[in-house]
């Protein structure tokens, strides 16, 4: 039966492949989960900023980050051996989620040093990928953009946080009411001026955004989300300014100063 | 710098969007679109990149649907065999036309769009339109061979020749594979006339397992559309859906051999599928009709083996009309039952 042998050989063939792609979904599933045990780390060291006098220690705290990045680059090399060649997308479910918050915390750490916005490039480098998928495992760019808008929220949590439920934090929720109080902490310790310098640069990475002709997916969704970041420190600055508590030197208009 | 204005008056229009309140303040705070800034120039940059992925994607998922649509008609061309060997060596002829059609308008801009890309980036626009066609080809190949078309066969047709080096790709390929997959490819590459030659390519690749590894690799000169294993399966997945019809109609227009030969090949690739397990809903999705057209083949078989016994062939065809489907080519009984 010719036939048979022929159907026969078609199936066992595929059977074979699907066995091969188990296996290394295995093992990219393995370094996967380590990477987001390591990813956990740096964002519990970065929490720190949120105690009372941690804007205080910002370069202690993000020197410590860095320090956990060397993993990170480590696990990510170990990856790559285990992704076949020009097969990125194939597998890139596993980590997507992961790359997006680590592209966040990179992002952070630049913001809190040097108040400037980490370039798609300088995260890759951080994160020890390559920036264009032609060089092999990359950093995409919906990954990084993901991780800006994770920022965002994240810089104005900082400062303020609301005492209702915000789809937008989600992953913070359990410590909603001690950072709404550390927000009051923060602005009445006399900071006044960081969330007028938040407000001018999370308004510009919006202007940013409004720039990209998104398609409908989550990163539409998740942008949608980011006026509702822009209107809370907003009003953290309009309850500063109201007051006089606004110092002179500090403007939010970044075209005037 | 006109682009820059546009950009900001883009800008602008999105805020809109947002609601009133956040509007003004925004107003006041300052920060509208400021060109010079780097945030911008960054974003500017970006999204360049996001519109040109895009773009791609949506041709990709056009194209997609031109193969769809022109893979069903090619497969509901030759549900239109019905027995006569002369109407079916043309109706045969004709949908080798319609395939290599689609290869040379659709699927080799499809090649040349995903050229240097990952193949599994763009997946997702145009795999509906890939399983049609797989559908389609192996349908082809079955209704003219007997066979189950390989995934190294199909990969074989979608193998497009680069154009700006017409030349050189068919020597490079002299070299790799044998004669009369090459002569193929030759004419593949010099003329249109693939219709001819690709008739015996599948043949000559199932002979000569060891190449498979070929078709995967691609050379600079040529490109191709990667045919994931599993766009594979549930093409073939589609495959016993039309065969079921083809089983189905055969018993109506009474050949008697035709149904048991569809019921183990159908079988066959049953038991295949049985093998792999909860893979994914996409697979358990086609295993569910694939079951449901072998019991309607196999209950087709029983009523012709236990009927056909007791009833002269002429007839059958009527009685198993009534017990079976509607989709009976009625027209058909009185020219094929001379034939027996």
């Amino acid at each position: 039966m010719a036939q048979a042998q022929n159907v026969t050989e078609a199936f066992s063939s595929f059977q074979q492949y699907l066995n091969e792609e188990q296996d290394v979904r295995e093992e990219i599933r393995v370094v996967v989960r380590d990477l987001e045990q390591k990813t956990r780390e740096i964002l519990a060291v970065l929490q720190g900023i949120h105690q009372p006098d941690g804007v205080k220690q910002l370069s202690e705290i993000c020197k410590k980050a860095r320090g956990c990045l060397v993993d990170i680059r480590q696990l990510f090399d170990s990856l790559k051996e285990k992704v076949p060649k020009d097969q990125y997308y194939r597998f890139h479910d596993h980590w997507r989620f992961c790359i997006q918050r680590l592209s966040f915390l990179a992002a952070l750490i630049v913001y809190l040093e040097t108040e400037a916005l980490i370039t798609q490039t300088e995260t890759a480098e951080t994160l020890g990928v390559a920036a264009q998928k032609e060089d092999g495992f990359h950093l995409e760019l919906d990954d990084y953009l993901m991780g800006l808008l994770q920022m965002a929220s994240e810089l104005i949590n900082l400062h303020w946080k609301p005492p209702s439920n915000n789809p937008s934090n989600r992953a913070f929720t359990d410590d909603v009411k001690f950072q709404s109080r550390l927000a009051v902490n923060a602005v009445t310790s006399g900071d006044y001026s960081r969330p007028i310098r938040i407000a001018s640069f999370v308004g510009e990475l919006d202007s940013g955004f409004r720039l990209l002709n998104l398609k409908n997916d989550s990163l539409r969704k998740k942008f949608d989300g980011l006026k509702y970041d822009l209107k809370k420190v907003e009003e953290v600055v309009y309850d500063v300014t109201i007051r006089g508590l606004r110092p002179d030197g500090v403007s939010a208009d970044p075209a005037s100063s | 710098m006109s682009s820059g204005r546009g950009d900001k008056r883009h800008g602008r229009r999105g805020g809109s969007q947002h609601c009133k309140e956040i509007k003004c303040k925004q107003a006041n705070l300052g920060t509208d679109v400021n060109e010079s800034s780097p945030i911008i120039q960054q974003f500017l940059a970006y999204q360049k990149v996001l519109d040109a992925k895009h773009d791609k994607h949506e041709r990709l998922v056009k194209l997609s649907r031109d193969v769809t649509i022109e893979s069903k008609r090619t497969i509901f061309l030759l549900q239109r065999i019905t027995g006569r060997e002369d109407e079916k060596e043309n109706i045969l002829s004709e949908a080798e036309k319609k395939l290599s059609d689609i290869r040379m308008s659709k699927w080799k801009l499809v090649s040349a769009e995903l050229q240097g890309e990952d193949p599994y980036q763009y997946i997702k626009a145009y795999y509906p339109g890939l399983q049609e066609y797989i559908e389609a080809v192996s349908f082809f190949h079955y209704l003219k061979f007997g066979k189950l078309i390989s995934l190294e066969a199909l990969q074989e047709t979608m193998v497009f020749p680069c154009d700006c080096k017409q030349s050189q790709p068919s020597a490079a390929e002299v070299s790799k594979t044998n004669g009369e997959s090459n002569q193929s490819k030759l004419e593949h590459g010099s003329s249109d006339v693939i219709g001819e030659s690709s008739v015996d390519r599948p043949s000559a690749l199932h002979s000569s397992l060891a190449d498979q590894s070929d078709s995967a690799d691609e050379s600079a000169e040529e490109m191709s559309v990667h045919i994931p294993p599993m766009e594979y399966m549930l093409g073939i997945g589609d495959l016993t859906g039309e065969l079921m019809r083809v089983a189905i109609n055969s018993i109506g227009i009474g050949d008697i051999e035709k149904p048991f030969e569809l019921c183990s090949f159908l079988r066959g690739i049953h038991d295949g599928f049985l093998l792999f397990g909860n893979i994914n809903r996409y697979l358990s999705r086609k295993m569910y009709t694939l079951k449901q057209s072998l019991q309607k083949v196999e209950n087709g078989c029983y009523t012709l083996q236990v009927r056909g016994s007791e009833i002269p062939k002429h007839m059958l065809a009527d009685v198993l009309n009534s017990s079976e489907s509607d989709r009976v080519l009625y027209h058909d009984v009185d020219g094929t039952s001379d034939a027996f």
